[in-house]
């Protein structure tokens, strides 16, 4: 760990929010359009063997925005068909996505029991 | 039989109904607005001691009836029939916030016109003789609205910058036969009006047409001229909205800009309250209508006024299934006496 993987971490993450916030607000494409189109995105991008070497030069800021979540989907497929043949297309792509979904859906839950949802500003 | 339809959708009424009280209740922001001052009651929580957004509103409308009810110096039992509706599913905050009153009740559902679908069809009613008092009410909550057609709030999206703002508040009416200051002289009911837009962030531009379409056949029909009207208002077709309005009137050889003037535009300060493209919500008409229009035309200093509430008839499944948002809005003729 040394400096310079903070720094791309942070240009290449912001980067990424900021192309995607150009997507929210110039486009009348919804949120959860958005979101998909960022995950098919990132399972391409894994497929044609371009986002591994760019996870591996930016770390978190490529693989915590949902391209990330779609390279790891690819990632967790690929192993699944090296190990298990066939059936492994069904396995993958959960398997490999699994902490991280079910972290959000406890971590959710665990926040909700806290919090109560406000009234935007 | 007196003739009483004027034109193809309008009623001019003989013996005209009178509006003998109105009541308004609102969320934070609205009383944070520039028309704060004038309403009758707010929750700075926005909840009205409710656990639930739903719950909140039905809330609402139960305190401006009880208002509305008071005001006129009546008791829920006076009141022969009730008009109510809200943005919800099944209308559940007009049923769940309004069963204590054992009022018999339409529900309806106009989208945001429903303060003006009501108030026509209570003033129908009035006129027709089938009893002395009606109650008109409607009701949007911001917390609501957003879970029913866009996302629950702890999803903490972003809203697009023609997107409005969900009025939280709800506006309740007497209608009567006892003469006040206010008469409903004659309505125009609305047809549905598409365009073929599809875009629910941008709901002014969709009932723009609706709105349009409702003046000038209203105009037509009792064939007046639109600076009669001290005032035209619409419902909640924000700014965006509003240009489309004037455009669609021109193209008619009809011009409302001097006096035309918008409860979206008017119930929020655009510069300091990041509301976007204005207000909207069938709460936004109604408590405009309640706290600003009704005490200026009680006063005289209006003295005609076309109140035009529009309404967006779409819903989330119609939305996802690519359908377009068709329109709708409703004229109630509104003087001083």
């Amino acid at each position: 760990m040394n400096f310079m993987d903070y720094f791309n971490a942070f240009w290449v993450g912001g980067l990424i929010c900021a192309l995607v916030q150009i997507l929210l607000d110039r486009t009348k494409l919804m949120p959860g359009r958005v979101m998909v189109l960022l995950v098919c995105t990132g399972a391409v991008l894994g497929f044609l063997g371009i986002y591994q070497p760019f996870q591996d030069f930016a770390g978190a800021g490529a693989s915590v925005p949902l391209l990330g979540f779609g390279n790891t989907l690819f990632k967790g497929v690929k192993e699944a068909v090296k190990d298990e043949g066939f059936i492994g297309i069904f396995m993958g792509g959960f398997k490999a996505s699994a902490v991280g979904i079910s972290a959000a859906l406890i971590f959710g839950y665990l926040a909700s029991w806290v919090f109560e949802p406000k009234m935007k500003k | 039989m007196i003739q009483r339809t004027k034109g193809a959708q309008s009623i001019a009424f003989s013996e005209s109904p009178y509006i003998m009280s109105s009541a308004s209740v609102v969320g934070k922001k609205e009383s944070e607005g520039p028309l704060g001052k004038y309403f009758d009651m707010t929750d700075p929580e926005n909840l009205f001691g409710e656990e639930t957004w739903e719950a909140a509103e039905g809330t609402m409308q139960k305190e401006a009836c009880t208002l509305a009810i008071g005001k006129a110096e009546l008791t829920p039992e006076k009141i022969r029939y009730l008009f109510g509706g809200d943005l919800l599913r099944q209308g559940i905050a007009t049923s769940m916030g309004l069963e204590s009153f054992q009022i018999p009740l339409f529900g309806l559902f106009g989208a945001c016109s429903t303060s003006g679908e009501a108030l026509a069809l209570a003033a129908m009613c009035v006129a027709a003789g089938y009893g002395e008092h009606m109650l008109a009410v409607t009701s949007s909550h911001f917390g609501t609205a957003e879970k029913e057609f866009r996302f629950p709030l702890s999803y903490a999206n972003q809203r697009p910058l023609s997107a409005q703002w969900t009025v939280t508040g709800s506006g309740a009416f007497v209608v009567g036969n006892k003469k006040s200051h206010v008469r409903i002289s004659g309505i125009t009911i609305g047809k549905i009006v598409d365009y073929g837009l599809k875009d629910s962030q941008n709901m002014g531009a969709c009932m723009a047409p609706a709105a349009a379409d409702t003046i000038a056949v209203h105009l037509q029909d009792f064939e007046r001229e639109a600076d009669e009207y001290s005032r035209i208002i619409t419902g909640d077709l924000g700014y965006v909205g509003q240009s489309i309005l004037f455009d669609l009137m021109r193209k008619k050889g009809l011009d409302i800009m001097k006096n035309h003037m918008d409860c979206g535009m008017t119930i929020f300060d655009q510069q300091t309250q990041d509301t976007h493209a204005g207000g909207s919500g069938c709460g936004c008409a109604a408590t405009t209508l309640a706290a600003y229009i009704l005490p200026k035309l009680e006063k005289g200093e209006w003295k005609k006024v076309l109140f035009v509430p529009t309404g967006a008839l779409m819903s989330t499944v119609s939305f996802n299934e690519g359908e377009s948002v068709p329109g709708i809005a409703h004229g109630i003729v509104l003087e001083h006496c």
